[in-house]
Parts: C-alpha cells; sequence; structure tokens
C-alpha cells in the first residue's frame, strides 16, 4: 500500500487544505505569542499571579500532557512484557505519540519556566534532590531518550539503516523495561508534587495516595488514548494501514477496552478508599463535594461501566466514545487537582482562569504535535510493517 | 527476543548500582529538628503593634526595592488585605477586631523563616539555604524559575517577577541575611518605634514569649504562633486574639514541609529497584507460557501422527491380511473346482470308453 501510495503521487505539495489552513492560521497565532511570551515576560501572556504560580502550561501542557502520553509505555509492556502479541500492530503508533508528547511537554516547560536554558542546571549544577519535581524532571529527561530510541527503529527503517535498525530492535525488552520503571515513577511523582501542600489543595483531593492515583489513571489514560487515537487514525490514515493493522483494530479496542474497565473500578476503589481513611466523607455534602462526585461517578464509575458493556456487546463505537469520555475525565482530574481544588481557601478574586493567550500556546503546542504526527505516518512505517523488515520485530 | 541469565543479572546490577547514585533524601526518623544553635529569629507582639508601616518603609529601604506606588505613610492603604509581592517583603494588614482595644489589630506578614522550609525543601537546584543565622536564602544565579517553591510555601510568602521576561527571580524576605552576618539589626526590627519586634536567638525569643504570656495572661492567648507550627518557624507570633481572626491558618500542622514528601520519596528507589525484577518475571512467564504451549501443540502433533500411522499400518495389515486370505479362499475355489471339472472328465472319460467298449 505505501508502495501504490508512492507511485500514484500522492505526496505532492497542496498548501491549502482545510488541515493547512487552520493549523497555518493556529502557528502563526502561536509563533506571535511566543515572541510576545520572551519579550514582555509571563505578566503580559498569563494571569499567573503570586497566588497561583501554576496554570494550565503545568495543569493542562505538563499534567495532562505526561498522562495522554502514558499510551506508550502501556503498549509495550503489554505486548512485550505481557506477551500479548495481538496488540503488536497498536505499539507504533503508541510509541510515537507517547514521544511527540512527551517532547512536547519539554517544549510547554520552555515557555513556562523564567530561563528555560536552565533547565539542565538541576542535573549538572546542583541537585535539589528532596524535591519531587527533581524526580519528575530526571524521569522525563530519561524517559524521553527511551521513547526516543524506542522510536529510532520507525524512522531508521525509513531511512534505510538496517544496521543500527536491527541492533536497537535488540533491545526491546531492555528499553520497555526500563520505560515502565521511569513511567510509574515520574507519572506517580506529578501528583507527589501536591503532596507538600496539604494547605492549599481541597482534601478530597489532596491525598497521601495522590502519587498512586496519578500512576493508576496515568494506565487508564494510556489505554483510553490508544483506542482514540486509533479510531482517528483509522479514520485519516486508513489507506496506510497495512492488512495486519487493519485486522488488529478491533481487537486491540476490545482488548484494550476490557483493561481500562478493570483499571478503572481498581481506580474508583481505592478513591473511596482515600476518602475513607482521611475521614472525608462529610466534605461530600459541600459544593466541592459535589464536584468531586462528579469526577468520581461520571468520570471513573461511568467509564468503567460503559466500558464493560461495550466489551461484552462488542460495542465498538460505545468503546470509542467511552475512551473520549474517559481522556476528558482524566483532563478534569488534572484540572481539579492543580487548578479547581488548588487554593480553594482563597476568595475568588485571587482565584485563578486562564488567559486567552495561555490557551492559545497550549492549543498551538497540541497543534505542533498534530502536525509532526502527521508528517510521521505519511512517511514512516507507523501503520504499516516495513516490507523488508516484516515480522522482524 | 530472549534474555540469558547473564544479561538479565547485568540489569539487576544495574537496577541495584542505580539506587546507589541518588543521594539521601531527608530521613522519616524519630529525630526532630529544631533548628540550628544559636540561630536567630524575631518575635513579633500584635498587642504592641499600631499600623504605622515604618516597617515596610525600612525593608523596602535596606532591600534597594522599587519606591511604591503610595508612600508608605500613607495609612488608607491598610484598608486593603495585602500580600508580598515581587516589590514587597513585608506588609502589615489591619483586621478589625471587636475585643481589641482599638477595635483593630495588625498583623506583619514575610518570610517565616521555617526551620525546615518547604520552598528549600522542593526546590530542585537548591536554590534556598536555611544558614545557621537562622535566615533563609535564596541564590538567584542557579534559579530556574520553576515557581514550585510557591507551590510548596504554606504560608504563600515567595513571589515572582512575572514582568521580566528572561531573568525572572523569586523575591522574598531574607530576615536580612547581609545584616545580620554583620550584627545589624533586620531593617523591620531596627525602625520599629514600638517595639512590637524584637531581634534575638530564637530560644531567648520564645523564653521571653512564655514570659510575656505568663505574665499579662489577660493580654495574650496562650500559645506562641510559630513555635511549632510546620515544624517550627524562626519568626514567632504574640497575640491578643486567636490566630484565626488575623488569617493565620492554624491548620498547617506542626509536620515540617519535607516529611510530607518523605515517602512517595522514599518509594523511589525500592520502584527503580523491584519494577524490574517484577517485570522480568512476568515476561519469563510470559514467555515460559508461550513454550510450553509451543511444546504442547507439537506434542499433541506428534502423538496424533503417530496414532495415524498406527492406525494406517493396522489398516493397511489387515487389508493384506484380507487380500491374503480371500486369494487362498479362491485359489483353494479354483483349485477345488479344477479339482471337479477334472474329476468330471475322468467321469466322462471313464462312461466314453465303456459305450465305446460296448458297441
Amino acid at each position: 500500500m505505501p508502495e501504490e501510495t508512492a507511485k500514484t503521487g500522492k505526496y505532492y505539495f497542496r498548501p491549502f487544505t482545510p488541515f493547512n489552513i487552520v493549523t497555518g492560521i493556529i502557528v502563526i497565532i502561536g509563533l506571535l505569542l511566543t515572541v510576545l511570551r520572551f519579550t514582555r515576560g509571563l505578566a503580559t501572556v498569563t494571569n499567573l499571579s503570586d497566588h497561583t504560580p501554576w496554570g494550565i502550561w503545568i495543569g493542562f501542557d505538563l499534567l495532562v500532557g505526561v498522562a495522554l502520553a502514558a499510551g506508550g509505555y502501556v503498549t509495550s509492556a503489554a505486548v512485550y512484557i505481557f506477551g500479548l502479541k495481538k496488540y503488536h500492530s497498536a505499539v507504533r503508533p503508541a510509541i510515537l505519540t507517547g514521544l511527540l508528547g512527551y517532547a512536547l511537554v519539554v517544549l510547554a516547560l520552555h515557555y513556562d519556566v523564567g530561563r528555560p536554558w536552565r533547565l539542565p542546571y538541576p542535573f549538572i549544577v546542583q541537585q535539589g534532590t528532596t524535591s519531587l519535581l527533581f524526580e519528575v524532571g530526571a524521569c522525563v529527561a530519561l524517559y524521553l531518550t527511551v521513547l526516543f530510541i524506542e522510536f529510532s527503529p520507525a524512522a531508521m527503517e525509513w531511512l534505510g539503516l538496517k544496521r543500527a535498525r536491527n541492533l536497537v530492535v535488540r533491545l526491546t525488552l531492555l528499553l520497555t523495561i526500563f520505560g515502565v520503571v521511569l513511567s510509574t515513577l515520574h507519572q506517580s511523582s506529578l501528583g507527589a508534587l501536591f503532596l507538600i501542600a496539604p494547605s492549599k489543595v481541597h482534601p478530597l483531593w489532596y491525598s497521601i495516595y495522590l502519587p498512586v492515583y496519578f500512576f493508576v489513571s496515568s494506565i487508564i489514560a494510556g489505554l483510553s488514548m490508544v483506542i482514540f487515537e486509533s479510531s482517528l487514525s483509522h479514520r485519516y490514515f486508513k489507506d496506510k494501514m497495512d492488512p495486519e493493522h487493519l485486522a488488529e483494530k478491533d481487537t486491540v479496542a476490545l482488548g484494550f477496552g476490557k483493561a481500562a474497565a478493570l483499571v478503572l473500578a481498581g481506580y474508583f476503589t481505592i478513591k473511596v478508599i482515600g476518602i475513607a481513611t482521611d475521614n472525608n466523607w462529610h466534605h461530600l455534602t459541600t459544593g466541592y463535594g459535589a464536584w468531586y462526585l462528579v469526577e468520581l461517578l461520571g468520570f471513573v464509575a461511568l467509564p468503567c461501566f460503559l466500558y464493560a458493556v461495550g466489551v461484552r456487546d462488542r460495542n465498538l463505537t460505545l468503546i470509542k466514545w467511552t475512551a473520549v469520555w474517559t481522556v476528558l475525565g482524566i483532563i478534569l482530574n488534572r484540572f481539579n487537582v492543580s487548578m479547581i481544588a488548588f487554593n480553594y481557601h482563597l476568595p475568588s478574586s485571587e482565584r485563578y482562569f486562564p488567559s486567552w493567550m495561555e490557551i492559545g500556546i497550549s492549543i498551538f503546542i497540541v497543534t505542533i504535535g498534530l502536525i509532526m504526527f502527521r508528517f510521521i505516518v505519511t512517511r514512516m512505517p507507523i501503520f504499516y510493517a516495513h516490507p523488508k523488515y516484516k515480522g522482524t520485530h | 527476543m530472549s534474555i540469558s541469565r547473564r544479561t538479565f543479572l547485568g540489569w539487576l546490577g544495574a537496577a541495584g548500582l542505580s539506587t546507589t547514585i541518588s543521594r539521601p533524601a531527608h530521613s522519616a526518623t524519630n529525630k526532630h529538628f529544631s533548628g540550628y544553635p544559636d540561630s536567630g529569629g524575631v518575635l513579633f507582639d500584635n498587642t504592641l503593634c499600631i499600623g504605622c508601616r515604618k516597617c515596610e518603609a525600612g525593608c523596602n529601604k535596606v532591600n534597594d526595592l522599587p519606591a511604591p506606588d503610595r508612600p508608605f505613610d500613607d495609612l488608607s492603604v491598610l484598608d486593603q488585605n495585602r500580600r508580598t509581592h515581587a516589590g514587597t517583603f513585608t506588609v502589615v494588614n489591619r483586621y478589625e477586631i471587636a475585643s481589641a482595644p482599638n477595635g483593630k489589630l495588625y498583623r506583619k506578614i514575610q518570610c517565616n523563616h521555617c526551620l525546615e522550609p518547604a520552598c528549600a525543601s522542593a526546590c530542585f537546584v537548591k536554590a534556598f539555604d536555611k544558614t545557621e543565622t537562622g535566615a533563609v536564602t535564596y541564590d538567584e544565579s542557579v534559579c530556574v524559575g520553576c515557581r514550585y517553591c510557591m507551590i510548596a510555601c504554606p504560608f504563600e510568602i515567595p513571589t515572582y517577577e512575572y514582568d521580566k521576561a528572561l531573568t525572572p527571580r523569586i523575591r522574598k524576605c531574607t530576615l536580612c541575611y547581609p545584616r545580620i552576618v554583620k550584627g545589624l539589626l533586620p531593617g523591620c526590627v531596627e525602625i520599629c518605634p514600638t517595639e512590637a519586634l524584637t531581634y534575638g536567638k530564637r530560644n531567648d525569643l520564645l523564653r521571653l514569649a512564655r514570659g510575656r504570656i505568663h505574665q499579662y495572661p489577660d493580654r495574650y492567648v496562650d500559645h506562641i504562633y510559630g513555635e511549632h507550627e510546620m515544624g517550627g518557624t524562626s519568626w514567632l507570633y504574640l497575640s491578643g486574639v486567636p490566630f484565626r481572626d488575623l488569617a493565620m491558618r492554624e491548620d498547617l500542622g506542626n509536620v515540617p514541609a519535607p516529611s510530607l514528601t518523605n515517602g512517595a520519596l522514599k518509594v523511589v528507589p525500592i520502584v527503580a529497584g523491584m519494577w524490574p525484577v517484577l517485570l522480568t518475571g512476568i515476561y519469563a512467564i510470559s514467555k515460559r507460557k508461550d513454550k510450553i504451549a509451543e511444546m504442547e501443540s507439537s506434542q499433541a502433533v506428534a502423538v496424533a501422527r503417530e496414532h495415524a500411522e498406527a492406525e494406517a499400518k493396522a489398516a493397511i495389515e489387515k487389508a493384506l491380511a484380507q487380500a491374503k486370505k480371500e486369494k487362498e479362499k479362491e485359489i483353494e475355489l479354483h483349485v477345488k473346482k479344477a479339482l471337479e471339472e477334472a474329476a468330471e472328465a475322468q467321469k466322462e472319460a471313464a462312461a466314453k470308453s465303456e459305450s465305446e467298449e460296448d458297441v
């Protein structure tokens, strides 16, 4: 199929497709906002304040970005460690999504921190090892490297670097194990970042289990993102997919949906245990309590049930929409911990709401991800096995 | 792909080694850090404060901070509730308190210089330092500007220069560290006209505060804020009314900030050490399952083949035997037939010769 595409010459450049026009406008606005950020500072571009030092560039770009990029470690662990080979075709798209996700998280941090060129300082100048942020930084940096190596065979097949490619493929298991260790650590430490501020995070969301919640929900996010991403890819890049990919598509959705239902059930249980151990029941009757129940029942219990029904009835449409709903639930959870339940004690006049420019930069960064994803899948063997290397990985 | 025992042991070794590289974080022990011996601090007694804002002016002057929008002698500023900002290391707020002598009490806000600071524990470049003087200092030459210290501080003290595009700093009170190492008083303490502020060794200040409470039990609530809050702070507070009436949080607890993240940090080396073992184990089990399944299927094939072969052999033998039997039967039949024919012929011949003889 890819050869056919090349033969029929579909690669020629058409500048004014709807995709190019929309992304082009977003990129231009994003670049203008970038100039503004690095000439005028955060005060001009953001609504951040001394009370709210972290806004959506942390709440969305970092916390949500890392959680939604979890598909890479979840899928490669399922296939290479748990030996579920029937999901093999899902590995490369998931690793690519993960790699782009993490790369964009790091890019987004360059906007947020004061002096981005000092980002390596915690490793090369002074190590603040008592900081959870140090752990996040170290693991994200290492895991980005791991993802890059895990992804590199696709690029090397594209470039025809056979020997290097075979060398990397031999490292698959080692890289997968390393990836799972690093993901466990930094997914959980993103939650642990807030452990130091029990007086600022609403008690319903503050828990000693925050790191566990973040790790477990990252598995849910990873599984759901693979289903979501695969249904989108199937719609827009179907012509790039080989028979193996097309044949496994429904198997992946059913298997990952089943796993997501199970993990969601566990997540629901430990969330309730968290409320019970801190004896926070009385908070459930307050306004924040209602909001907490919306998250717990509407975005944890409900998708758990819907996934289970979808798998039982082999209803792929239901599974797909449940995946979207679950992803929204993860976003809601990260927003709750980092922004909505954060500073809950302050009067509403001191609370934070993002400026349009902050949202603009976040959309800009997601758009860069889409452009890069499209660039790569239309060129490299992501949705199909390269004919020369079929069945060798 | 499969792994040999040697590679597996190699990975284990690497995992083990990686845990030894990181330096130990704060230990969860039964030891309590009660501050550097002889470290300094300030006692603020709000029953003596008159809300003159002179301390704000003194702070501004000794720290070379930008001039304020409204001059320091403009007391209408007190109508608003304020907090620290990049150009303001300390502010005085007024609270309407019916039971207070003038119906109002003041509270001075600045860095409390925790004995075990949340900001220092949260900083991933160690830009903060709890010095032996008691002051918590900040080193802007390494600061990345991540603002995690501002998230971590329970007193909402550190501020950030949001208007600087490329050189923003965290700004906060330094307890006038450059002055106290020279033997001078902090700017706010030096200028205070009413002795609402007292600088001294923290232990002496605690004794002083206890003495005042003891001497004037009606004047003070029986609590020294900062003695135990968040593990203790170098700034201490005496008040005529409950501290919550002055918007000072009483729900912070007595646990120092670093112990809040202790558990999470302690799990890291364990995960790094045990996860590879667990995952390799799962891999080995799934691999072995595959292998056993493969072996079982090939065994089943072999058995089936043997069975089929034996059956075929038996069938052939049976067929052969049958054929042999049938052949023998046929031969017998033929022989019998031939014999019968022969006998018939003989008979006929005999009859013929008899008749011939008759003729």
